[in-house]
């Protein structure tokens, strides 16, 4: 939690699961402060609530490689 | 029959007995049970029982085959008259027709012997070189982000897997970098797609897959170029090239081996509903985390509560009436116990009275005796001859008058 945490609506889901983690470390381990403690509770369900977003939105993004063939084909290789 | 018959022979064969004999000596051959024959498939015939029967040709001979039912079904791909293919099996007799037969138990197109004495000289080189080796292999990650896909633009292996992807877990991106994936570009192709997928967008994971095939079909993915590029991909790669029973040396350089395109999708990525059931989990977690928070202060709250109250006047006066009232309930027993103690003592000493009554003692008999002024004569001295007495018994009175004294021995005085 030192860096700067993304903006939530550019958040990856594994980004999201992975600060979820660190949360849920800190908040099962040592006690903290009251405003903290609610700070990372309230964080936590912020987080829970973009997976939960990512997953019910979610939809297969295919992008295509323009140059894969056009390269081979005149044989460069770069 | 014949007019010049010299003379019978010994003994006559049936043609069954003869038949049986040929049909046993082919078969105890050596050679003839395990026998590879090259040739073009002519008068190629399917009947519905399964059974599949041809001819075996080449220029100068023909031989009948049959395959099974039960071998038939293992077939890849269709048969057709003129095609060239390599077939296995055993010789024996069709006793019936009268043919011997090649009862064909493996089919492949011709060439794919040599094919595969390649695979292996190229499998023993890349696998001693250390190409293949456990080491090697890369985890695959669990969710991964983005998928690089190479593979044809157009086969139904890229439907197949962006179906499952869709299906599974459409929260991942894909990003597919086509490739020709039979023929004499493929391997560049393929070479080409996975280098530039590793240097342009640098997947979490790359799928490296083609539908089915024939074994020259597949080829492309036994490429000495491909099997390096894949080996060398910086991101893990999945292999799923062909059917489950086709093997490729992509597989064997892959950090996993899917068995089509499909199984390569279901292994790239995790299941959405997994995924729903985890964050539920997580949810748990944190709610109960809030919870134990919650309840640790609550309950070092209600220490803290007690150790001040503890401090504060209004309980040392408590306390004080407490001791007070313990004194006084001690004092109020002590008191009730001595006064028990008491009316004891009483009762005993009124028996004891009782016990003394004179009234009592004059009822077993014994008499009191007095003189005129009414005091007591206890002994013999206190009285004279003729002296009037009253006698008094439990009922009554009466007086007496004394005739003659005695002492204790019963002297007269």
């Amino acid at each position: 939690m030192a860096k700067a945490p993304l903006p939530l609506d550019q958040m990856t889901y594994e980004q999201a699961l992975q600060e979820l983690e660190n949360i849920l470390t800190a908040l099962e381990g040592e006690a903290r402060g009251l405003d903290e403690t609610m700070g990372l509770f309230e964080r936590g369900k912020i987080l829970i609530q973009r997976c939960q977003d990512l997953l019910d939105k979610a939809e297969l993004k295919v992008l295509t490689l323009e140059e894969t063939q056009a390269k081979s084909k005149s044989g460069e290789e770069e | 029959m014949f007019q010049d018959e010299p003379y019978f022979h010994p003994v006559v064969y049936s043609v069954s007995d003869l038949t049986a004999y040929i049909r046993a000596l082919l078969e105890s051959n050596e050679n003839l049970m395990d026998i590879w024959v090259a040739g073009e498939i002519s008068n190629l015939s399917q009947p519905k029982s399964g059974h599949i029967y041809f001819t075996l040709k080449d220029i100068n001979a023909s031989l009948r085959c049959v395959i099974w039912r039960e071998q038939a079904w293992r077939l890849k791909g269709a048969l057709r008259d003129g095609m060239a293919v390599e077939a296995h099996g055993h010789v024996s007799v069709y006793e019936q027709g009268g043919q011997y037969q090649l009862y064909v138990d493996g089919l492949r197109a011709a060439g794919e012997g040599l094919l595969y004495q390649e695979f292996l000289r190229l499998k023993a080189a890349l696998e001693a070189e250390g190409l293949f080796a456990a080491e090697r292999k890369r985890p695959v990650p669990r969710l991964p982000r983005l998928i690089g896909i190479v593979t044809s633009p157009t086969g139904a292996a890229l439907q197949d897997m962006l179906n499952t992807l869709r299906a599974r877990c459409p929260l991942v991106e894909v990003v597919l970098a086509p490739a020709a994936v039979q023929g004499e570009e493929a391997p560049p192709q393929i070479v080409a797609a996975i280098q530039a997928l590793n240097r342009q967008v640098k997947p979490d994971v790359i799928i490296v897959a083609r539908g089915g095939g024939s074994l020259e079909d597949l080829w492309a993915f036994n490429d000495e170029r491909v099997v390096r590029a894949v080996a060398a991909s910086k991101a893990p790669v999945i292999s799923g090239v062909g059917h489950e029973t086709d093997f490729t040396l992509t597989d064997f350089g892959a950090d996993l081996r899917a068995p089509t395109p499909t199984g390569a999708a279901v292994l790239a990525a995790p299941d959405i509903v997994d995924l729903y059931t985890e964050l539920q989990g997580w949810r748990l977690r944190l709610v109960q985390a809030g919870h134990d928070y919650v309840n640790e202060g609550n309950m070092e709250l209600s220490n803290l509560t007690y150790r001040l109250e503890r401090q504060s006047p209004l309980w040392r006066v408590r306390q004080g009436m407490q001791h007070m009232d313990h004194l006084l309930q001690r004092m109020n027993v002590a008191v009730d116990h001595y006064l028990a103690f008491q009316k004891t003592r009483i009762v005993t000493v009124q028996e004891r009275i009782h016990a003394l009554d004179p009234i009592r003692v004059l009822q077993r008999g014994y008499a009191l005796v007095q003189d005129r002024g009414g005091a007591l004569i206890t002994a013999v001295k206190q009285v004279k001859l003729n002296q009037e007495v009253a006698v008094q018994l439990a009922d009554g009175s009466f007086a007496a008058d004394v005739k003659q004294i005695y002492d204790k021995d019963g002297k007269q005085d």
